[in-house]
C-alpha cells in the first residue's frame, strides 16, 4: 500500500445525507417503515440489523436503485428522491459478483471515467492509481476470474472511488469473505474512507465489523431505525430492548427492579431509560459487568471455560440454575476450571431490563 | 466467493462454448485401468460407427460412378441444379432472417426480465417453451391460413419464402431461450446492471458493453440452434409448398437418388464446419463461466 497520490487526495469536505420519513412497500411487505437519518458531511455510518431488516433497501433508495414510495432523500441539502441513479454520483460496492467479467481490473476502474469523457491516457493513470491506493497495481491486466474474493472487492472499491462519487455506498461488501480477508479488508475500508474523507454508508448484519468501523452505528429493525449512535454509547447505553438484546452478548438474570434501579445478585444497579423500571424484570448484564471470584462458600460453579487470546469467558451455573457467561482478562480468570465453587456479583454499570 | 452465482449451466442447453473450452479442462486425474480404457475405446467404436456408418454410406453411394468406378458427378450435377441452388439460397436467406429477429426478439426481452421484472421469467420461460409443445402440423393448420391471406393480399412480399422466418423464429424460441438463459445464469446480471448504471451508464450502454459481452457463448449458441433448425426444417416448408434446401432435396430425390444424397451430405458437412467455425469464434474469449478460485489476498 502506498501514500495517497496528490491525485486521490482527501477533498475535505463530504457532503451531507438525509433520509427523510422514508417509506417502501414490496407487495405486503413494508422493507422502509419511516426511516429518517441525518448523515454529517465525511461521516461512516455503519447500517446493522438482523437480514431483510431493510438495510439494503434502504442502500439502493440513496444509490438511485429501488424507489422509495413516500418520503424524500436529501443530499448537500438537494432533494435527489427522483433523480435517476447514474446522474447521482453515487460510489456502490456490492455484496459480492460485480466486477465486469469481460473486463480487466483496470477496465473495470476505468469504466466510469470512459462514461464521463476521460481521455484514454488519462484514464488509465487514474485507474492505476485507484488500483495501487488498494494494493492491486500489480493485478491491473488481470480478469475477475483471475482474482480472490478479496482482490474483487477491492477492485469494486477502487472502481466506486474512482468516479469521485460523493457519497460511498457499500452493501456487506465482506460478507463473502473468509474471517481473515474481511479484517484486514475492513481496516483498509476504513484508512482510505478517512483519508479521501467521503461521507459513507455502510450496510453489515455482522455487529462486531460495524461497531469496528462505524462512526456511528445506526441499529435497524423491521424498517425503522431503533437507534443510532456511536459505538460505545450504543453498546453501553442501549435505547431499546431490541438494541440491547441485538448488540453484543448479554445475560438475562432474575432480579427486582424499583426507583430506576434494580436488585441482581445482591447488587443495585442504575437502570438504562426505556429499561422495566418495576417489580420483577430480567436485567440485561454484559459478560464484562459480571464479576467471578473463586471461594469455597460462593454457590455457583464454572460450568466451562474458554481462551479467546488475551480474554477469558466463563460460564457460570448459578445457584438456581441460571447460566451465565462472565468475561475476564487472562490473569483475572486465574485457575477457574470447570466445577470450582465461585461467587458471582454484577458491577454498577447502568444496564437494560425488560419484564419478560 | 469461490462458486458460481445462480444455478450452474443447466446441462440440457446446448452449449457451443462448452465445445472449444473442454479440451484444457480434462486430461488430469486418475489413470484409467486398462479394462477401462478397453470400455471406453469399445464404446468409442460403438459411437463413432452409430454416427459414422451412415455418413460413411452416403458418402459411398453419392461417389458411385459406372461400372464400380468413383466419380464426383452427383456433385457436380449438384452445382447445375437450379431448383436445389434456389432452395439453398432461400434457406440461407432465411435462416439470416430468423437468427435476426429471434436476437432481437429474445435478448432484450430476457435482459429485461433478469434485470427488471425478475418474476415474469417464468412466464417468458413457458412462452418460448411452448412452440415445443406444438406439433408442426398443428402449427401449419393454424398458421395456414394467415400464409394464404398474405400471399394474395401483400403481393410479392407476402408470397416470398423468406416469410418463413416468421415461422422459425417461433420454432426456435425453446432451443435459443435455453441456450442465452444458461449464459444469463452464469453471470449475476442484475447486480453488474446496478453497477454499471450506478458508475454512470444509461440502460443501452448497460446491456451492449456489460450484459451482451459476457453472454456472448448463450447467443452464439442460440444463432446456431436457429440456423441447424431453418436448414433442417421439412415439414412446414413443404406443407405452405415453399422451396427451401430440404423440400428441394425431398424433390430431388424422387428423380434423382444420387444428387439427393450428395446434397444431404453436403447440408451436414456444411453445418459441421459451421459448428467448429462459431465454437471457435465463441470459445476463443469465453469468460463466461467463472473459475473457481481459492481466496488468497
Ligand atoms: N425486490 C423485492 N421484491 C420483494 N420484496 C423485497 C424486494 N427487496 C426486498 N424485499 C423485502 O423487503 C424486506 C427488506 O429487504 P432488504 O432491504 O433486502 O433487507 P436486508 O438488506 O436488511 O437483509 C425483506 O422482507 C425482503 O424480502
Ligand atoms: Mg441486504
Amino acid at each position: 500500500m502506498t501514500v495517497a497520490s496528490p491525485a486521490i487526495a482527501s477533498n475535505g469536505h463530504g457532503v451531507g445525507v438525509t433520509f427523510e420519513d422514508m417509506h417502501r412497500w414490496y407487495g405486503s411487505v413494508h422493507a422502509l417503515n419511516g426511516l429518517s437519518i441525518d448523515i454529517a458531511p465525511g461521516e461512516f455510518i455503519a447500517l446493522l440489523g438482523p437480514s431483510g431488516c431493510g438495510k439494503t433497501t434502504a442502500l439502493r433508495a440513496l444509490g438511485g436503485l429501488d424507489e422509495v414510495d413516500q418520503g424524500r432523500i436529501l443530499v448537500d441539502g438537494r432533494d435527489i428522491t427522483r433523480v435517476p441513479t447514474n446522474r447521482r454520483n453515487m460510489g456502490i460496492v456490492f455484496q459480492a459478483y460485480s466486477l465486469f467479467p469481460n473486463m480487466t481490473a483496470r477496465d473495470n476502474v476505468a469504466y466510469g471515467l470512459r462514461l464521463r469523457g476521460v481521455d484514454r491516457a488519462a484514464r488509465k493513470k487514474k485507474a492505476d492509481e485507484m488500483l495501487d491506493l488498494v494494493g492491486l497495481a500489480a493485478q491491473a491486466s488481470r480478469y475477475p476470474h483471475q482474482m480472490s474474493g478479496g482482490q474483487q472487492q477491492r477492485v469494486a472499491l477502487a472502481r466506486a472511488l474512482a468516479i469521485e462519487p460523493s457519497v460511498l455506498l457499500l452493501d456487506e461488501p465482506l460478507s463473502a469473505l473468509d474471517a481473515k480477508v474481511r479484517r484486514q479488508l475492513r481496516e483498509e475500508i476504513r484508512r482510505i474512507q478517512i483519508m479521501i474523507g467521503i461521507t459513507t454508508l455502510f450496510v453489515t448484519h455482522d455487529q462486531e465489523e460495524a461497531l469496528a468501523m462505524g462512526d456511528r452505528v445506526g441499529v435497524m429493525s423491521a424498517g425503522r431505525l431503533e437507534q443510532i449512535a456511536a459505538p460505545t454509547e450504543l453498546y453501553d447505553r442501549p435505547k431499546t430492548r431490541f438494541v440491547a438484546e441485538f448488540v453484543g452478548l448479554t445475560n438475562r438474570i432474575p432480579g427486582t427492579a424499583a426507583n430506576g434501579s434494580v436488585t441482581v445478585l445482591g447488587a443495585n444497579v442504575p437502570l438504562l431509560d426505556g429499561s422495566a423500571h418495576s417489580g420483577a424484570v430480567f436485567a440485561l448484564v454484559r459478560p464484562e459487568n459480571i464479576r467471578v471470584v473463586a471461594t469455597q462458600d460462593g454457590g455457583a460453579r464454572v460450568a466451562a471455560v474458554s481462551f479467546l487470546g488475551s480474554l477469558c469467558r466463563a460460564q457460570v451455573t448459578l445457584p438456581d440454575e441460571t447460566l451465565v457467561v462472565a468475561q475476564m482478562s487472562a490473569a483475572e480468570a486465574g485457575d477457574l476450571q470447570p466445577g470450582t465453587a465461585v461467587r458471582v456479583s454484577v458491577l454498577p454499570s447502568p444496564v437494560f431490563a425488560v419484564a419478560d | 466467493m469461490t462458486a458460481s452465482p445462480g444455478a450452474p449451466l443447466s446441462a440440457a442447453a446446448p452449449d457451443i462454448g462448452a465445445l472449444a473450452a473442454r479440451p484444457r479442462g480434462v486430461g488430469g486425474g486418475r489413470r484409467p485401468s486398462p479394462l477401462q480404457r478397453s470400455a471406453r475405446i469399445a464404446i468409442l467404436v460403438i459411437v463413432i460407427g452409430y454416427l459414422g456408418l451412415p455418413l460413411f454410406a452416403m458418402l459411398e453411394f453419392s461417389t458411385r460412378g459406372n461400372y464400380g468406378s468413383r466419380s464426383l458427378d452427383s456433385y457436380a450435377a449438384m452445382l447445375n441444379n437450379q431448383d436445389l441452388i434456389d432452395g439453398v439460397t432461400t434457406s440461407l436467406q432465411i435462416a439470416v432472417l430468423t437468427v435476426v429477429g429471434m436476437l432481437l426478439l429474445l435478448v432484450p426481452t430476457m435482459v429485461w426480465t433478469v434485470v427488471r421484472v425478475p418474476r415474469m421469467r417464468r412466464v417468458v420461460e413457458f412462452l418460448c417453451l411452448l412452440p415445443l409443445a406444438i406439433p408442426a402440423i398443428v402449427l401449419v393448420v393454424g398458421i395456414g391460413p394467415i400464409y394464404r391471406w398474405m400471399g394474395q393480399h401483400l403481393g410479392a412480399v407476402g408470397a416470398s419464402p423468406l416469410t418463413l422466418a416468421f415461422i422459425d423464429i417461433v420454432l426456435c424460441l425453446p432451443f435459443a431461450y435455453r441456450a442465452i438463459d444458461s449464459s444469463l445464469r452464469s453471470i449475476d446480471s442484475a447486480t453488474l446492471a446496478d453497477a454499471s448504471r450506478s458508475l454512470g451508464a444509461g440502460w443501452p450502454r448497460t446491456i451492449f458493453q456489460v450484459i451482451l459481452p459476457n453472454i456472448r457463448a448463450g447467443v452464439l449458441s442460440a444463432s446456431v440452434l436457429a440456423i441447424a433448425l431453418v436448414l433442417g426444417e421439412y415439414t412446414i416448408s413443404s406443407l405452405l409448398s415453399f422451396n427451401t434446401l430440404q423440400v428441394a432435396i425431398y424433390l430431388l430425390g424422387g428423380r434423382d437418388p444420387f444428387i439427393s444424397v450428395a446434397v444431404s451430405l453436403s447440408a451436414l458437412v456444411f453445418a459441421f464446419i459451421l459448428l467448429i467455425v462459431i465454437a471457435r469464434v465463441g470459445g476463443g474469449g469465453r469468460r463466461d463461466q467463472r473459475e473457481v478460485e481459492e481466496p488468497a489476498t
